[in-house]
């Protein structure tokens, strides 16, 4: 669907339910994972995207154009916190596609089928014109999803934004990313999905009365099963260990003090 | 107190920095305590001026606190995720 200057911009913008990024991470004593009954919130690269969607809205209300902006989140029933927060900070409405409180965490692949099934599913409204999401997730890391989507659905991706700029007359934006050695901008029609990077912008804090507000926008829920997608992981986690602790060094108080220790150590001269 | 408009000011004001302490960083710094006392300390005031200048403390407060999780986020996750200058 392409937005036009007299028709709705809609964007989606999926978010994680991660682990909170002041959370010390540790081992759990399976060695199968992280401990995960630490504080959790939505990821920081998710709110950027939030963030943006709002700023795309406020921008765009100058003119005539209502955009809906539309949080997604694919976790267990906790996860409606994260969706809460996304409502106080824009969104208009969620969907939640829940999974049991014991299932295994997807992986991006699952996370992007379920993405795509949800707008499949909107297209019998008006369809979505636009994805917004964060590039990776603070727990795992693994920044794939966006990439994933945008293969799947065949639509342009523009990853590592730092800066988006739209253009509805043209049907197209300008993409700021972020790459090894500097920028690169892009141009990406419609319908695209971004990813953000940390320096597209400043996310803002849900105020109180925000929170009270969004307590009455509309949740939807779904299941992986109304997607039609399955979540089964396809990768089994073997082994996590923590990195060797750090040993510290000594001073030493002279230069044949440190002549002795390095031969001790084994270092000879060349 | 003057009034039953700036009773439900105070209250909306004491209500949002409640919320904002529970994500306080640091877990002895007896957040919700001092903002107990602070409040207590001005309950008798009749003066609006005076009023004004508690109100805008509570309001300063409130942004400085917001600004120091924001800040301390975005250290973090700066430090965490560097920007891409140097080719690697």
């Amino acid at each position: 669907m392409h937005p036009s200057s007299a028709r709705l911009l809609n964007i989606l913008v999926p978010v994680k339910r991660a682990v909170d990024y002041a959370v010390k991470i540790r081992v759990n004593p399976q060695q199968t994972g992280i401990d995960l009954n630490v504080k959790h919130s939505m990821n920081p690269f998710d709110e950027i995207a939030v963030e943006e969607a709002v700023r795309i809205r406020e921008r765009l209300s100058k003119g005539s154009e209502p955009v809906t902006i539309t949080a997604l989140t694919i976790g267990p029933a906790k996860s409606i916190e994260t969706l809460r927060t996304a409502l106080a900070m824009g969104a208009d409405s969620a969907v939640h596609v829940e999974i049991p409180e014991s299932a295994p965490a997807p992986e991006p692949l699952g996370v992007a089928k379920a993405i795509k099934a949800v707008i499949e599913k909107q297209k019998e409204k008006e369809g979505v014109d636009m994805v917004i999401l964060g590039k990776q997730a603070i727990d795992d890391d693994l920044g794939q999803t966006g990439q994933m989507l945008a293969s799947l659905l065949g639509w342009g991706q523009a990853t590592f934004a730092s800066k988006v700029e739209l253009d509805l007359d043209a049907k197209n934006a300008t993409v700021t990313r972020e790459i090894d050695g500097g920028l690169e901008q892009v141009r990406v029609k419609f319908p695209m999905v971004i990813t953000t990077d940390l320096r597209l912008n400043e996310p803002r804090y849900a105020s109180l009365p925000n929170i009270m507000k969004a307590k009455k926008k509309p949740v939807t829920k779904l299941t992986p099963t109304d997607l039609g997608v399955s979540l089964e992981p396809q990768m089994e986690v073997i082994k996590v260990v923590e990195p060797p602790k750090r040993v510290g060094g000594s001073k030493v108080e002279s230069v044949d003090e440190l002549v002795e220790k390095l031969k001790t150590a084994g270092f000879t001269a060349v | 107190m003057a009034g039953p408009s700036t009773r439900l000011r105070a209250i909306k004001l004491y209500k949002e920095l409640h919320r904002l302490g529970r994500d306080y960083p640091d877990e002895h710094y007896n957040f919700q305590g001092k903002l107990r006392r602070l409040f207590e300390k001005n309950r008798a005031l009749t003066d609006s001026e005076e009023i004004e200048k508690a109100f805008k403390l509570g309001e300063y407060i409130k942004n400085e606190t917001l600004a120091l999780y924001s800040l301390r986020k975005y250290r973090h996750l700066k430090r965490n995720y560097p920007a891409n200058d140097s080719p690697s």
